[in-house]
């Protein structure tokens, strides 16, 4: 489910560096997108598509150096964690306006969070605020205001947390936790992500549902220069195909989709588009999620079986080389990820074998759950002739998204999942958002999202002290303690490791900037605010 | 006329009664949990259940369809759950460009049809007729999808005569609603052959044409009211098709009708959408139905409404 996967990307560029324009200030491009966009309200907004709207309209207290995945002040000017890790004291930046007009407070980023937690809020993103002291009482509706958040003058915010958290820095970076005004919040109501109001570099104008969105620069923005772009519109509604068509007449900028995948090779081929289309590395690994708890998938040779069973090559290949085999849970450009790991070769002898030893020589009948649209379904059929190699008959269970997010978060339903279209995009450029969910004791419970089901509490000790390693200085450790964890992981072989998506884009020869800008890692698809129109006067 | 128009209106209202049932029905069918859905993969169990009752979906069945239904009355169609607005300002919001796409395919049809099915009819059996049943057949069976990316390809594309998809303007309308009319335009052209054939051979034409009236009258006045009977019930049955969207070639050339709407809406699993679109489009359907039996006794006053 595309919504719900946000990514983030590390940008790793596949063509040369071009040789880069000064960014000129003014002008305005068109962005396509297929879909329509849903809220805009940063605490509930929760998709890939919306998820860079709302980074160009709101802030938070931290943010990532464009085109990067380095952490970097942003509502806040400065930071400091207490020797424990446990206390956060924030200073604000001066002269940070809202679109309004008023000045921003540290009672607004207590307010913000505050209400991100709020169950009437709904969001999707209140889990990530458990660490905070007094959680557990807004979010169970005991209170609405959070004692682990106070504000000793309008331009600090201290934040108490119940146990130290080194992705904290990135929980504040996130959507969730986004500035807005209580007045405005107040005066829309349910309909504030329809009239959004941060302190971004965009402020929203206008927005025809269903037809087009327009974002214009907002003239008080707290950072000199930025953004360069005067007007920004999202034109809605039209086929991806189409949109490349429109791209190529020079009517759109930017197609927000990407280039669709029946025209990728013979837009990647035209050797007139070299410096138009660009490729960035996802923060994201596609695996097959094998339930530890159904026989005989409980078998760790079973598993090591399937791990060894399945080409992945021959599946990238289906993917036109849109993605990089995998062979660990991490993607290359995470933190933690060990370029030495060498994971379970391809190697169907061998799985015979191991299935031999677990007394299933003769191999046995599963089924794979996989989502039904292209080109997930034949994905599946390349794993299921792989698996039938080995004498294991997978049946494939084509569904809607829905269905098998259902299927894989209940108990004893599918052994197999291939997670193409649903695949864990992080959230953050942090090792631990690829754990407690996906595969600790707390995702396996029903309707959780650890399909494999594995729950290994020893390992779950390692990821809280991981965790707890806050110390800036001793990042590297916490990578390599994250890098065995998941080394450990693959030992149990809950997973097989699929590949890690690439994602290519295409813009007009209108729009510049640092070609890793619309590959973003954490602005996804794109950091409107440091794109550039080359044609501004 | 009144006595029947107030028993044809009772019928539709009990109609509607089981559309709220069906479409409320549909929040069981569909597979998925809204309640995890919007409560997000990170959520707790206690966040889960908040949620759940915030939505009234921790109450009995029936309980549930009676705040259904005492909303809907109060034209209230609930707030979906992913774009976190008004399903009636989204319906709202759609309905002029569905309305006027609707207008746009159903001229085509018409123009495309109507001539058509009339010139095979007075030419049965000869290669006009056969040629153009089998063009029908043709626009009939071509995926939308094809025919509406080749218009916008060789028009806008190629011939730059018409923007390339988007809403506003009458350049806008003209390749949607012609895609949308080469495919309707078939069935029309095939129904309006049979309907005609049928009533030319018809005893009050032969005596039309034995007064020695001249074959164009005979055919478009006298045989024309007649025929066009059946194509009026078919105007009504497709005020109701287009009315629930017409899904692919508005999203072929971005046009904001309710089609996409409910496309978007069902690939979210957005309950609330879902059950809107449905109940918009079966309203459409009775209310075309029920337009087009008014409408025919005005054209043939042989026909009375009791």
């Amino acid at each position: 489910m595309k919504r719900l996967f946000i990514a983030a990307a590390a940008a790793l560029l596949l063509s040369s560096l071009p040789v880069l324009a000064a960014p000129k200030q003014g002008g305005a491009i068109i962005i396509t997108y297929k879909d329509d966009i849903s809220t805009l309200d940063p605490a509930v907004g929760y998709d890939w598509q919306n998820w860079s709207i709302i980074k160009s309209i709101f802030d938070g207290l931290m943010d990532y150096e464009p085109g990067t995945t380095k952490l970097t002040p942003d509502l806040a000017e400065s930071f400091d964690i207490s020797p424990d890790g446990l206390t956060y004291t924030f200073k604000l930046r001066d002269g940070v306006k809202f679109h309004n007009g008023r000045a921003m407070t540290a009672g607004d980023v207590k307010y913000s969070i505050e209400r991100a937690v709020n169950p009437a809020t709904q969001s999707p993103g209140a889990g990530y605020f458990s660490n905070i002291a007094g959680y557990d009482d807004v979010a169970g509706g005991k209170a609405t205001t959070l004692s682990g958040i106070t504000t000793p003058d309008d331009k600090t915010v201290v934040i108490k947390l119940t146990a130290p958290n080194a992705a904290f820095l990135h929980i504040v970076a996130m959507n969730f936790s986004y500035v807005v005004p209580k007045e405005e919040v107040e005066k829309y109501g349910a309909d504030f992500g329809h009239h959004p109001v941060g302190t971004g570099a965009f402020k929203f104008v206008e927005w025809n549902l269903g037809q087009n969105l327009t974002l214009e620069r907002f003239q008080d923005y707290n950072k000199k220069g930025v953004p360069y772009l005067d007007k920004i519109t999202f034109e809605i509604g039209q086929e991806p195909t189409v949109n490349l068509l429109r791209l190529q007449k020079g009517e759109v900028d930017i197609l927000g989709d990407g280039i669709p995948p029946a025209q990728f090779v013979q837009v990647t081929s035209d050797p007139a588009n070299k410096e138009l289309f660009v490729a960035g590395e996802q923060l994201h690994t596609g695996y097959v999620a094998l339930n530890v708890k159904m026989k005989p998938l409980d078998d760790v040779r079973v598993r090591q079986a399937i791990n060894m069973a399945i080409n992945k090559d021959r599946i990238v290949q289906i993917l036109n080389g849109r993605a990089k085999v995998a062979n660990q849970v991490l993607p290359p450009a995470m933190p933690g990820y060990d370029p030495n790991y060498k994971g379970y070769p391809y190697d169907p002898a061998q799985a015979k074998k191991l299935l031999a030893e677990a007394g299933l020589a003769n191999g046995f009948s599963t089924e794979l759950y996989v989502m039904n649209t292209d080109p997930q379904p034949r994905i599946a059929q390349a794993i299921q002739q792989d698996l039938a190699a080995v004498g294991i008959k997978a049946e494939i269970k084509a569904l809607a998204q829905a269905e098998v997010i259902t299927a894989g978060g209940t108990d004893g339903q599918a052994p197999m999942v291939w997670s193409g279209g649903l695949a864990w995009i992080a959230d953050f450029p942090d090792p631990s958002n690829f754990y407690s969910v996906i595969l600790g004791c707390s995702g396996a419970i029903a309707g959780g999202w650890n399909w494999s089901w594995y729950c290994n509490p020893d390992l779950d000790k390692r990821a809280s002290a991981a965790d707890a390693m806050t110390d800036p200085a001793k990042a590297d450790d916490r990578n390599k303690a994250w890098a065995a964890i998941f080394a450990d992981v693959m030992k149990d072989a809950p997973w097989v490791p699929i590949m890690n998506e690439t994602r290519y884009t295409m813009h007009s020869p209108r729009v510049g900037g640092d070609p890793q800008l619309f590959v973003e890692p954490i602005h996804i698809p794109v950091n409107y605010d440091y794109i550039f129109a080359t044609d501004a006067q | 006329m009144w006595g029947y128009l107030s028993r044809r209106l009772a019928g539709s209202f009990a109609i509607l009664i089981g559309i709220t049932i069906v479409t409320f029905g549909l929040t069981f069918l569909i597979p998925a949990d809204p309640v995890r859905m919007i409560a997000g993969r990170n959520a707790t169990a206690q966040t889960v259940e908040n949620i759940r009752q915030q939505l009234g979906l921790d109450r009995s069945v029936p309980e549930q369809y009676a705040r259904y239904v005492m909303r809907l009355a109060q034209g209230d169609l609930g707030r979906s759950y992913v774009q976190k607005t008004q399903v009636s300002d989204l319906v709202l919001s759609r309905l002029p460009a569905t309305l006027l796409l609707m207008a746009g395919a159903i001229f085509f049809e018409l123009l495309i049809g109507i001539p058509a099915g009339i010139f095979a009819a007075t030419r049965r059996g000869r290669p006009a007729d056969r040629w153009i049943m089998m063009l029908s057949f043709a626009g009939v069976s071509a995926p939308q999808f094809v025919v509406g990316l080749l218009l916008l390809y060789i028009f806008s594309n190629l011939l730059s005569l018409f923007p390339m998809g988007g809403y506003g303007t009458l350049g806008h309308l003209i390749l949607p609603a012609l895609t949308l009319g080469i495919a309707g335009g078939g069935w029309y052209a095939r129904m309006m052959r049979s309907s005609m054939v049928d009533v030319l051979r018809q005893d009050y034409v032969r005596t039309a044409r034995a007064k020695g009236l001249g074959p164009a009258k005979v055919v478009l006045v006298h045989a024309f009211r007649n025929a066009v009977l059946p194509i009026i019930a078919m105007i009504g049955l497709d005020v109701g098709i287009f009315m629930s969207g017409a899904v692919v070639v508005e999203s072929v050339y971005g046009w904001p009708g309710i089609g996409q709407l409910a496309w978007m809406g069902i690939q979210r699993i957005d309950i609330p959408i879902i059950m809107g679109v449905t109940l918009v489009a079966a309203v459409g359907i009775v209310i075309g139905n029920l337009v087009a039996d008014l409408i025919t006794p005005l054209i043939d006053p042989r026909i009375r409404l009791r």
